[in-house]
């Protein structure tokens, strides 16, 4: 158990220097110089942009400024904005509430409503419940989150005047994105447990539980709902990922605060410290959720504590 | 292509499958998804091939008289302000939108299914460490990774391609690795081995192609993907600006009239949900199929 913990720690923390690395290098390799939004080519002579390109230390051969970036990331130092030279990572966290009360919403929005139709669903397949459940799982995957949240905006903002539609101050505003996230999320969800409630169902145990007499409710939530489970919550740990990545459009559609904000407009101001900063943290993020819920199966699933 | 022992085995035992099975089956609401799903790409195809021929009005035409109508007999999706026909801008916006999620998926499939097929079949240090970089470049959410690229290359239809082909490698190279690796243990091929053929011959007569079907099936849900997070792309401001707008590019530029005019949004959303939706209905039926254990959950 112990063991297995350390290992996935050591993995975690290899994967997140990768991908220091690889957006470093990405970032690199691309065209386009940071010096080129910062002076005027036409005012500023060859030396002015030299000293400035030798300030910034991209100048330097690019493993010196990887271990530059590394070093400085160890202290916990994003970079600075090239635009007003704000450092980046209080201005992350400044935005991250917002954005982490979003992904949270919008999580708990998937879940509710994915579980709640994915077992409707495989209990009552091919009947009516089966079938709304299914077209609203595929509207859920097929929908662009840019679209669902702008209609939500038509209906419960400007026709019906129930939310506001933009903003980031109250559970008000909260309403509205993550019903847009969440639509995504729970459309995931629902195909999901529905198809992993279906293969449950069809396995021996099942017929044995039935045929010893157990009630059809107690067979169905007690035996096959959790062992259905395991793959719902890797996929709600895939999931907050991508609703965290998925707070760039959203947040956008509904002007509200958040990192993902931030990433958007650095991107149009080609502000990379800033846009290499939010992709970094996204990322630690996203490996120590992924941590989280690996070691959660040891809680829920007794095969992989007994294995370990 | 399909002479290897597994696809006869699958092909033998769904024979037997459909042998005990009633011999008509039933009309279900899946086969009308799957109607409707066909009817309307076909109709997006129409409309990106001959838009001449759907379109009513030309794309570009700007008629001052009719500036911001709702939509009407005349005008089925209404006007912007500028005076132009909704309906013909979308059927038009379907050639750039539509190129996005073919091109894209045509790249990035290919290209992940290349360095997967090559990480599965080599195995040893090398499938290490493609693997490895491969679990790093998947930490990074897709849409992230498709703005940072396309946010460095400037707006262009192309970069737009390269851009979300990319994000979408990852996930391709893992599907193919693992299908390659469980095709390379079966019988048919260590047989192959064992006859003396060389390393090239087993895998580009055995090996891929029992390998593709995963990969083509991703590749067919992909396309709707791809038209998702190209068109998030375009949403954000990094689309293409052109003559005719693509589907995302026309619905961002519709946001500022949304009080006013609330179909300018509306209607090139809805073209992109109904395609990917039709698209996901194809795309799951056809994983369906090629999934034995999942034939009886339809």
């Amino acid at each position: 158990m112990l063991w297995m913990v350390t290992r996935r720690l050591v993995t975690s923390l290899l994967v997140i220097i990768g991908s220091l690395v690889l957006v470093f290098t990405i970032l690199y390799v691309l065209p386009g110089d940071p010096t080129d939004n910062m002076v005027d080519p036409s005012m500023a002579t060859p030396e002015v942009i030299a000293n400035l390109r030798h300030q910034l230390g991209v100048d330097q051969p690019f493993h010196i400024q990887l271990l530059h970036y590394f070093g400085s990331i160890l202290q916990g130092d994003f970079g600075k904005s090239l635009l007003n030279s704000d450092p980046v990572l209080p201005k992350i966290a400044e935005s991250f509430p917002a954005t982490l009360a979003l992904t949270g919403a919008s999580v708990l929005v998937s879940v509710t409503v994915g579980l709640l139709l994915g077992v409707l669903s495989a209990i009552h397949r091919n009947g009516a419940i089966d079938i709304i459940a299914r077209v609203i799982g595929l509207f859920g995957i097929s929908m662009p989150t840019f679209w669902s949240g702008i209609l939500l905006i038509l209906i419960f903002s400007i026709t019906l005047g129930w939310f506001p539609a933009m903003g980031s101050d109250g559970w008000q505003t909260l309403v509205l994105p993550a019903l847009a996230l969440g639509t995504v999320g729970s459309g995931f969800i629902i195909r999901m447990v529905r198809n992993s409630m279906l293969e449950v169902i069809s396995e021996q145990f099942i017929v044995t539980l039935r045929s010893k007499g157990l009630a059809e409710r107690a067979v169905m939530y007690r035996h096959a709902l959790r062992n259905a489970l395991i793959p719902a919550v890797t996929m709600t740990g895939m999931l907050i990922g991508d609703m965290l990545a998925g707070t760039v459009v959203v947040e956008t559609v509904f002007s509200r605060q958040g990192i993902g904000r931030i990433i958007s407009d650095a991107i149009m101001a080609k502000d990379l410290p800033v846009v290499q900063g939010v992709i970094l943290f996204s990322a630690i993020i996203y490996t120590l959720v992924n941590l989280l819920v690996d070691l959660s199966y040891t809680l829920i699933d007794p095969r992989v504590r007994r294995s370990t | 292509m399909r002479e290897a022992v597994s696809a006869k085995t699958v092909w033998r035992e769904r024979k037997l499958a459909a042998a005990a099975a009633p011999k008509i089956r039933k009309f279900t609401a899946s086969d009308l998804f799957l109607v409707a799903a066909g009817l309307i790409i076909l109709f997006v195809a129409a409309c990106a091939i001959v838009p001449q021929w759907i379109a009513p009005y030309a794309p570009t035409e700007m008629r001052t008289d009719s500036i911001m109508q709702a939509p009407s007999g005349a005008h089925l999706f209404g006007t912007d302000y500028f005076g132009r026909d909704i309906f013909s801008v979308v059927v038009y916006g379907s050639r750039d939108s539509l190129f996005i999620g073919f091109a894209s998926v045509l790249v990035g499939g290919l290209l992940g299914g290349t360095i997967g097929a090559l990480s599965g079949y080599a195995g040893g240090w090398i499938d290490t460490a493609i693997m490895r970089l491969n679990d790093v470049l998947m930490t990074i959410p897709g849409i992230l990774l498709a703005l940072a690229i396309a946010g460095a290359l400037g707006p262009s239809l192309f970069n737009i391609v390269l851009a979300v082909a990319v994000s979408s490698v990852p996930g391709y190279a893992r599907v193919m690795r693992a299908q390659v690796l469980s095709i390379k243990s079966r019988t048919f091929v260590k047989a192959s081995v064992s006859i003396g053929a060389s390393p090239l011959r087993v895998f580009w007569k055995h090996v891929l192609p029992n390998s593709l079907s995963p990969l083509l099936v991703m590749a067919a849900i992909g396309i709707g993907t791809s038209i998702l997070t190209g068109s998030g792309l375009s949403f954000l401001g990094l689309g293409v600006l052109r003559e005719v707008p693509d589907w995302g590019t026309l619905l961002s530029q519709g946001r500022g009239y949304l009080t006013a005019a609330w179909w300018i949004c509306t209607f090139p959303g809805l073209a992109i949900t109904a395609f990917v939706l039709s698209v996901n209905i194809i795309g799951d039926r056809l994983r369906d199929h090629f999934d034995p254990k999942k034939v009886t959950q339809r």
